[in-house]
């Protein structure tokens, strides 16, 4: 059957912003559906809140909303766009979610807008844990026993029925968030609690415990005409108990026989008939020697899809979007091989190995245990012809600076044994380190539940590192086979990686590149999808064309998001529309930069010197773009242009040279430069040891901000108020080292921090904007909400910035981006830091501004001139504000303060023509919605310093209707000053405390600023509670002030939000 | 707590290096070295390659292969070892076995021995450590090419070469005798069941597990077998096994075809289905490289459904051939190719594909199984 011909506009939902559990797939798979769809002639209609997604580019879809996903708001465009069909299953949980709300509150009857694709009906069956249940019996497919309950009381009955442990698992949420396993009365007790809360439903299940089974999972697709196929399967090498996006997971599986994996594969698609999706479907199955449980089934494209599109170079969200009008499997083209179907399964031949990346750096306080709730925050994938090259590339891909080898004898046996036994991101490491210390792998595989396949594997490459010492020469072409990098082979063998690499060449041992192609090359693939291994054949064909390679920026991490994703895929654009070859090497399964027909030809390896320059040796490039990846790809600009210039290569470093880049990343020779340019900047001074940083600090004089050079979003940064602080800082939190000085700087108290993305051609500079951020300097700038245009900037300091901008980007002869990071005090403008690459702020100022400086940078380090490029700065009339998306709620026991460490994950954009409007969409964008009826409760509790300013916001508050409670401190203060708010207990002190009222659900709101250190733990507890309970809170005075004043501008204005697309505000 | 594994008979671990170089050849004139495992010796075949990244034990004890030096391209083979009861017949049928890299320690609780254990009982010669995806392609672009693998005595690389390009083309070799069985033999379903004729080309024993278990009284003939021998077993239906090499070899099988035309339903399954097809006056052909692995698509002309299946097949039938014959009902979804047909007048159903999987899918293996039974129930076409 052809298209339906009665579905011509299309209403795409996206994700929303980047969060554990939800990170760029849904902006992979999202922008695949609208090229899918458009390709189709249908017209498409989307909306996300995401700024920093390609999906949400002028060209990816007809008309786009960035407006809050929340259900009134989604209704409206609705109501507005008319749209004939909804695609509700490519925009993860959320969109899922909000389908299902729309439908509920009948706004999909009452516009006649039909659900695309998979139907509510299924939805429902596979989520609502009672109906899966129900459905999965009828058709005789055994679950594990298990039972839905909707209170506390009714959990704990079940324990006598299904004894401990329990798996308790929440209806109706994102990522496992919530979960958990129950090994005592106490656990359950506390997980049933919280998990009814974030459920959706206030419903969750307590299951048998198939902890310790094989998890394996299949991708399945299906269409109208009831055919299925399975696209891959995949094999977790962490058994049942840890979220899959939390395991270590192998694709295809290794320890399935035949019989195994036809009986799960027949299972998959009996499932995906009884619920009758239509288009992608993930299934999860624990399989214990012949004997399998359904767990969970997905009925929609998700994280797991995404890796298994990147593994097979199939791409499920295209073909899902069009079976969703209608197409069947048989009509879709396979687009890698462009003459067979889509209706058939992809054969690998390799091996595909994929590993979280956590977060756990950034928060040492959090519980680094592996659990049923996600805690990654991103995932790199590797590719190889054995299992060992795969999961050594995998390794090294995480820029994590830790992988096989040394650094891990101070574990004893027992702290090993217990690492086997309780997983952490650590446990890969434990297996490799208990195997050198001999404990057998019968033993590891039975601490650690991990197949001993793996063990062995792991076995091999230990037992070939004791030989490579031995005989190098014999053995260095197996060792590059099984993954081992030139840097590792030196250390061995007590070589440099130069001798290492030389004598690889010299030995004809180079890297071959093979194509990923569906079909393990039975037929031919136009698909230029790559992956190295040490074969006989190397299938790349470099062209004669001029052509460039761009690094990618790895897994998504905290301080390195999606951004850097959309940077890449826009000089991507850039190079193309000059005609330019552009290559993209990276290594992230879950971004559009990795899809399979991004770039001219894709290389899925991990971002080391070695694996790059492997690269560019076989297509020998004329340039190379750098700035795009983030810290990743900065930080191989110097040795990449050192390396290139011992092997005399001919391929540049396309952009600002490496030389200037270094001048911006060292602190020393950039507070030189600054202090030459005659810019103000913080006093600052750096120690090798806590003497000097003592001398260091009385010199430029308490607070000072103190953190280890050349580190990413703010690591390991904190502010110093005093000697003892310093003190323990320099013993604690990091270790001096004479090549890692601790760097020094003034702390600018109440200054207001500025953000600025520009580029510059080596002549001119276009400022693409200024941002004002609402939080004070001193909070990372990464986790700060920001405005564009300025709101509070005079026109002086304006000048001002645009004047030291110039300078910087001109002295550092800047060619391509800069990002510069500035604090204003008492009208001057200080320079905190220079950024010489692309930010993670591009993208939300081309959503806000319309100008594309990804593409701009791209075309000017290809030699254009910023003149020639016809972009100007423009004055905008509307307002575009930032919000951050933080990441407490599944990190459990880590406090909600913000501080100089960065700790966002994503952000959204509120757009409106005022700045009170557009920051209220942003908060509620960032599910932190501001109350607006009228009785609703605030809680206050602000510190000492902080009490003078919230006198007026309790002030605009009240004006609203909102009635105030607080503690004794701030009620007290506020009553003074004639503003009635009623006093609450402290937490020890009895009812009616905050706590209560907030597990209650009447309070709507709390404002909380972090305060001394007696009263820390109440307000640690209540924030606690606020991310428990799911209240929206604040706890800066600067966004309590901008909340009230939104608040107000709201009511006044009807308290409707008005929806616009994106296309109306640049009209 | 879960305990592992049992494991049998596994070499130590320090049994890194195996000391045998093992050459291939093929006759383009391409010669290979790598490591030698299984049994000492030459193997002489078609070079083949298959697809699927599980079922190693099912193929390479499947008779269709002989003849065939067996190529995997799944990289990792062995993983979990060899079970012996996924058997399609009584030992190994492939000439020779070439994969990237052997499993030394698989881990499977059904595990009895390690795949090398195997091919060194069976006496099969192996190679491994070599690119597998280079000869695919090579294969893919050249067509299936005559083959000779050398384990042990491999300085004789001339000798080898020689070898694969002087042995005899697959079409001139009697296959189908190598692998039927020697005498007719019963399996005895339920009493007073329908009776099925199989005239065994090689057939897989999954086949007939799958007839077994749908109570029909099962009577397996060798490929020679007359026409008498098989009347006096009284079947309700025939059904024409799988087996190795052209079908145009299979004269007997034809001739019983021809005889039992019209009278009772008669089906087949792969070469089965290419002897039916000749014996109606068809014709076949060689495929470049053939359809070898468990991804297939196969689309049902009648309903428009695509399944996935499992294939192994070096010849098919002619399209054009078959107008005015024989009703074409299903096709490969990949290159249009024949992969089912009917005759309801005659009482014919065939199928190119293996619905038996083994390795490979159970999509189809109900509606061709239930459907044989059902015609065999009624005598014709036509579902009692």
């Amino acid at each position: 059957m052809p298209k339906a011909e009665d579905i011509k506009k299309v209403l795409v939902i996206g994700s929303g912003p980047i969060q554990i559990g939800q990170a760029a797939e849904f902006d992979f798979s999202g922008s695949q559906a609208c090229r899918a769809l458009r390709e189709e002639g249908v017209e498409v209609v989307l909306v996300n809140s995401n700024p920093a997604t390609i999906m949400t580019d002028f060209e990816m879809a007809d008309v786009i909303y960035i407006e809050p996903l929340v259900a009134d708001v989604v209704a409206k465009i609705v109501e507005k766009e008319r749209p004939d069909g909804i695609l509700a299953g490519l925009g993860g949980q959320t969109a899922l979610n909000m389908t299902a709300e729309l439908a509920e509150h009948d706004v999909l009857s009452k516009y006649d807008v039909k659900v695309l694709g998979t139907p509510l009906e299924a939805i429902y069956n596979a989520e609502d844990r009672e109906r899966f249940k129900q459905t999965m019996e009828r058709i005789n497919e055994p679950i594990p026993g298990g039972v839905a309950v909707n209170s506390a009381g009714e959990a704990e009955k079940v324990v006598a029925e299904l004894g401990l442990p329990l798996i308790i698992r929440p209806s109706y949420t994102l990522g496992g968030t919530g979960g958990g396993i129950a090994r005592t009365m106490e656990e359950l007790r506390e997980i049933v609690s919280y998990g009814l809360q974030v459920s959706r439903i206030h419903q969750v299940l307590e299951e048998e415990s198939v902890l310790g089974w094989k998890e394996i999972e299949y991708e399945v697709m299906r269409d109208a005409k009831d055919t299925c196929i399975t696209i891959c399967n995949m094999e977790n090498l962490d058994a049942m108990g840890i979220h899959t996006g939390e395991s270590i997971v192998v694709t295809p599986s290794q320890t399935l026989s035949d019989e195994d994996h036809q009986m799960l594969r027949s299972a998959a698609i009996k499932i995906i008939r009884a619920l009758k999706v239509e288009g992608g479907c993930n299934i999860q199955f624990a399989l214990k020697e012949g004997t399998y449980r359904v767990i969970e089934v997905n009925p929609r494209v998700s994280r797991s899809s995404a890796l298994a599109s990147k593994a097979t170079g199939y791409p499920i969200a295209r073909v899902a979007a069009k079976i969703a009008i209608s197409l069947h499997l048989d009509e879709i083209r396979n687009d890698v091989t462009k003459e067979t179907p889509a209706s058939f399964e992809p054969a690998i031949d390799y091996v595909v190995v994929k590993i979280p990346r956590w977060p756990f750096d950034k928060f040492p306080t959090a519980d680094r245990t592996l659990t049923t709730s996600m805690k990654s925050t991103g995932e790199v994938m590797a590719i190889g012809r054995t299992f060992e090259e795969a999961l050594q590339k995998a390794l090294r891909s995480l820029d994590i600076d830790k992988d096989f080898g040394t650094g891990y004898e101070r574990w004893s046996e027992a702290e090993l044994k217990h690492l086997l036994e309780t997983p952490t991101d650590d446990r890969i490491f434990a297996i490799y380190e208990a195997l050198k210390k001999g404990i057998s792998v019968e033993e590891i595989a039975e601490l650690s539940n991990v197949d001993q396949f793996f063990i062995k594997k792991i076995e091999k490459i230990m037992r070939l590192e004791a030989r490579l010492n031995e005989n190098l020469g014999g053995n260095l072409r197996k060792a590059k086979r099984m993954g081992f990098t030139d840097e590792r082979v030196a250390s061995l063998t007590g070589r440099t990686r130069e001798e290492i690499s030389d004598l690889r060449r010299k030995e004809g041992i180079i890297p071959t590149y093979k194509m990923v192609d569906t079909c393990a090359a039975e037929f031919e693939a136009k698909t230029p999808y790559f992956y190295s291994s040490y074969e006989e054949e190397c299938e790349l064909k470099p062209s004669a064309r001029k052509k460039v390679l761009i690094i990618g920026a790895g897994p998504i991490r905290i301080g390195q998001g999606i951004e850097f994703d959309y940077c890449t895929v826009h000089a991507v654009k850039a190079l193309k529309e000059e005609g330019i070859e552009a290559h993209i090497i990276n290594n992230n399964p879950e971004t559009v930069s990795t899809d399979y027909d991004t770039s001219d030809k894709l290389f899925f390896e991990p971002l080391t010197l070695e694996d790059v320059m492997n690269v560019i040796e076989k297509e020998k490039y004329d340039g190379v773009m750098v700035q795009f990846g983030g810290q990743t790809s900065v930080n191989l600009a110097v040795p990449l242009k050192k390396e290139l210039e011992r092997l005399g290569a001919k391929t540049v470093i396309l952009g600002t040279d490496p030389e200037n880049i270094d001048i911006a990343e060292d602190r020393e020779r950039f507070s030189k430069f600054i202090l030459h340019l005659g810019i103000p900047q913080a006093d600052s001074g750096y120690a090798t040891s806590v003497e000097v940083a003592k001398e260091v600090a009385s010199r430029i004089g308490f607070p000072v901000l103190v953190r280890p050079s050349y580190v990413l979003g703010g690591r390991a940064m904190e502010i110093v108020h005093d000697e003892e602080e310093l003190v323990r800082y320099m013993h604690e939190a990091v270790r001096v080292s004479k090549d890692k000085p601790v760097l020094i700087d003034k702390f600018l108290e109440k200054a207001t921090e500025i953000d600025v993305d520009a580029v510059c051609d080596g002549e001119d500079v276009l400022i693409g904007a200024i941002m004002e951020h609402i939080e004070e300097a001193g909070i990372h700038s990464g986790d700060s909400a920001c405005v564009i245009p300025p709101q509070s900037l005079s026109k002086d300091i304006i000048v001002a910035i645009r004047e030291y901008v110039k300078r910087i980007a001109l002295g550092l002869q800047i060619k391509g981006l800069l990002n510069i990071q500035m604090a204003v005090k008492d009208d001057v403008v200080y320079v905190l830091e220079v950024n010489p690459r692309s930010s993670r702020t591009i993208p939300y100022v081309a959503k806000a501004t319309g100008i594309p400086l990804a593409k701009l940078a791209a075309k000017v380090m290809l030699g254009y001139k910023l003149s020639d490029l016809s972009v100007k700065e423009g004055e905008l009339d509307h307002v575009a504000v930032k919000e951050v998306v933080l990441p407490f709620s599944k990190l459990k026991g880590v406090d909600t303060i913000l501080g100089p460490e960065m700790k966002s994950t994503g952000e959204v954009m509120g757009i409106d023509y005022e700045f009170d409007k557009a920051f209220f969409k942003s908060e509620l964008a960032a599910d932190n919605p501001l109350p607006l009826d009228i009785g609703s409760t605030v809680f206050v509790s602000v510190c000492e310093e902080d009490k003078e300013a919230i006198v007026e916001v309790a002030r605009k508050l009240k004006e609203t209707g909102l009635s105030i409670v607080g503690t004794e401190g701030t009620a007290e203060y506020l009553k003074q000053r004639g503003i009635a708010a009623k006093k609450l207990k402290k937490l020890h002190e009895g009812s009616p405390n905050v706590i209560e009222m907030m597990h209650s659900q009447e309070i709507k709101l709390v404002i909380n600023t972090p305060t001394d250190k007696q009263s820390y733990k109440d307000g640690y507890q209540i924030r606690r509670a606020c991310i428990d309970l799911g209240i929206p809170y604040i706890t800066t005075m600067q966004a309590a002030k901008a909340a009230a004043s939104a608040i107000l501008k709201m009511k006044e204005s009807g308290g409707e939000i008005e929806v616009k697309s994106i296309n109306e505000y640049f009209g | 707590m879960f305990t592992g594994y049992h494991y049998d008979n596994i070499p130590a671990i320090e049994k890194l290096e195996w000391g045998m170089k093992a050459i291939l050849a093929l006759e383009d004139g391409t010669v290979v070295e790598g490591e030698g495992w299984g049994a000492e010796g030459t193997a002489l075949g078609e070079l083949v390659f298959a697809t699927s990244f599980t079922g190693y034990e099912e193929a390479l004890t499947d008779p269709s292969y002989k003849g065939q030096i067996l190529m995997l391209t799944y990289p990792l083979i062995g993983n979990y070892g060899v079970s012996g009861a996924k058997f399609q017949s009584e030992g190994i049928k492939v000439e020779g076995f070439v994969v990237r890299e052997k499993c030394d320690y698989p881990s499977h609780y059904k595990s009895k021995r390690s795949i090398e254990q195997f091919l060194k009982e069976e006496n099969v010669p192996a190679i491994c450590e070599i690119d597998t995806r280079m000869l695919t392609i090579k294969t893919r672009r050249y067509g299936t090419m005559k083959a000779c693998l050398r384990v042990g005595g491999t300085e004789e690389k001339e000798k080898v070469l020689e070898l694969a390009i002087t042995q005899p083309d697959i079409s001139e070799l009697d296959l189908i005798e190598q692998v039927t069985c020697k005498k007719p033999y019963r399996i005895k379903g339920k009493e007073g069941g329908k009776r099925i004729a199989v005239i065994d080309l090689g057939v897989k024993r999954n086949i007939l597990n799958n007839l077994a278990k749908r109570d029909l009284d099962i009577f397996v003939f060798p490929a020679n077998a007359e026409e008498s021998e098989i009347r006096n077993s009284e079947p309700d239906a025939l059904l024409l096994s799988n087996g190795p090499g052209d079908p145009k070899r299979g004269k007997n099988a034809m001739r019983v075809v021809k005889n039992f035309a019209g009278e009772i339903p008669i089906f087949g399954i792969c070469l089965g289905l290419q002897i039916i097809a000749l014996a109606l006056g068809c014709d076949t052909y060689k495929l470049k490289f053939g359809h070898r692995g468990a991804n297939q698509p196969v689309k049902d002309l009648k309903s428009g459904r695509v399944y996935i299946t499992s294939q192994n097949h070096g010849f098919a039938v002619d399209k054009d051939s078959m107008d005015g014959v024989v009703e074409l009902t299903q096709i490969n979804a990949n290159d249009n190719t024949v992969e089912g047909f009917e005759n309801s007048y005659l009482g014919i159903k065939c199928v190119q594909y293996h619905p038996e999987a083994s390795p490979g899918p159970w999509d189809t293996e109900k509606m061709f199984f239930d459907e044989l039974v059902n015609y065999t129930r009624s005598g014709s076409l036509q579902r009692q």
